[in-house]
């Protein structure tokens, strides 16, 4: 499988990238042989709320690059129920125009409502992608969630785009979220409140503290759907890029993105042997149950349930007695 | 904890235009638990079985109300042959004459619901498939 990924075979690139989104074992294998080959692609992030029309503009991003002869994937990101576990995965639905193109990948993917799984499967699907040698890899997150920010720690370019008429739209966007945009894109540019979009993110990045070395993001009026804008949108991430490069920061983020990396999985397995614990262990449960019953406080309960890892835990540090009092 | 899902693809090919009952069954197999990826309206076959193998879907549910699905549905089985993934089941649904669905049955689809069969029939199928 690994010789055919380097080569470029869709379906083993499929498989591989559902094995990774299944945490099967063998993803992980797969992985350790494709990480030296990993490192050639750019990582574009574009996200935003709901209607922003970050779809067609990904589908006319698509077409540009194209154009340059770059092969370019595309991983769209919507939300999975957390009541049933399904999604309904739509963002396909306006690159569908790119669905024969050899040169194009577009696939997407649920939230599936993991802690952090959501960085990983990106990471790892990411991984193979690169491999096997798409020059550019788009991921479209909606901002709902955490998955916006789970994706920003991933890529190097992050781009968020809102539309005029959307009430106050810096209150829209959630805090957090205006903090990790590289490039702000005001999409649907032909619609009346424009400026006024403009200026509000304007006014909001006067507040930034932001020193000379610093990337002043550029916001850019888009109309996708005449494709308006998209070369300056690619001239923009290519700029970015280039003073990632030129100040240090692409080395750094690279960097944070190893941590970020290892911290999830680390925090993915943890969050597991929770989950167990507190299903699968009779005297865990029974606690839970007794503090429902008002018996007994929750921090003894946690600090019983993790004696098994014999970890220093906060309440050791306290001097704290077994019983949770003092 | 298991986070392995099922994926379906949901396609309209061909020019019909209405797609509706398609979103409807898209939607109700959400509902179900599994992962739906909708391709929208007027596409090729060449289109969804691409669409399919990128997707690594197990399942592909054609529909189509114009009556076009006798020379469609097969050219579907048939490409995903060809690109050696046989293994990506087809099903459909829509404005299907029953005398035409032994035809299709041969041709390589699994099994087809004609209008009036309700989601639930589509789930339990696919649950037990």
């Amino acid at each position: 499988m690994v010789q055919k990924i380097l080569a470029g075979d869709i379906r083993s690139i499929a498989r591989a990238i559902t094995l990774a989104e299944n945490e099967d074992y063998q993803a992980v294998e797969l992985l350790r042989y494709l990480y030296p080959h990993t490192g050639r692609s750019y990582l574009v992030g574009i996200t935003g709320p709901p209607g922003a029309g970050k779809s067609t503009l990904v589908d006319r991003m698509i077409a540009y690059y194209r154009k340059l002869g770059l092969k370019v994937a595309i991983i769209g990101i919507d939300p999975s129920s957390t009541f049933t576990g399904g999604a309904l995965l739509g963002d396909r639905v306006r690159m569908q125009a790119h669905a024969t193109d050899s040169g194009v990948f577009i696939r997407s993917m649920g939230s599936r409502g993991h802690l952090g799984g959501l960085a990983v499967a990106t990471a790892d699907s990411a991984k193979i992608l690169d491999a096997a040698g798409y020059d550019i890899i788009i991921f479209e997150t909606v901002g709902i969630g955490q998955s916006e920010i789970e994706v920003a720690s991933q890529v190097d370019t992050t781009v968020l785009v809102t539309v005029p008429g959307l009430g106050d739209d810096i209150q829209v966007l959630k805090a957090g979220t205006m903090e990790i945009a590289d490039i702000f894109v005001v999409n649907k540019a032909d619609r009346d409140g424009v400026e006024k979009s403009v200026m509000a993110i304007e006014q909001l990045l006067s507040t930034w503290d932001m020193t000379e070395d610093d990337f002043i993001p550029p916001i850019l009026k888009v109309t996708a759907k005449d494709n308006i804008g998209i070369g300056e949108l690619a001239q923009a991430i290519e700029h970015h890029k280039k003073y990632l490069h030129d100040s240090g920061r692409f080395e750094i983020r690279r960097r944070n993105r190893a941590v970020t990396e290892v911290r999830t999985l680390i925090l993915n397995q943890l969050d597991k042997w929770a989950h167990d614990k507190m299903t699968k262990d009779i005297t865990t449960r029974d606690n839970i149950e007794e503090v429902y019953l008002k018996l007994i406080d929750p921090h003894t309960v946690a600090r019983e349930a993790l004696r098994e890892l014999e970890l220093e835990t906060m309440w050791d540090k306290w001097g704290q007695g077994a019983d949770g009092g003092g | 904890m298991s986070n392995i899902k099922t994926r379906i693809l949901i396609a309209k090919p061909g020019l019909d235009g209405h797609d509706r009952g398609a979103k409807f069954i898209a939607r109700a197999l959400r509902d179900a638990g599994f992962e739906v990826i909708y391709t929208g309206l007027r596409q090729t076959p060449e289109a969804i079985a691409s669409a399919a193998i990128q997707e690594d879907v197990q399942w592909v549910g054609l529909s189509c109300l114009s009556g076009a699905h006798n020379s469609l549905f097969p050219k579907v089985v048939e490409i995903l042959k060809q690109r050696k993934a046989e293994d990506i089941k087809v099903f459909g649904g829509g404005v299907i004459p029953s005398d035409d669905i032994p035809g299709l049955k041969e041709a390589g689809i699994k099994e087809i619901f004609t209008p009036g069969a309700t989601s639930k029939s589509v789930i339990d199928y696919i649950n037990s498939n």
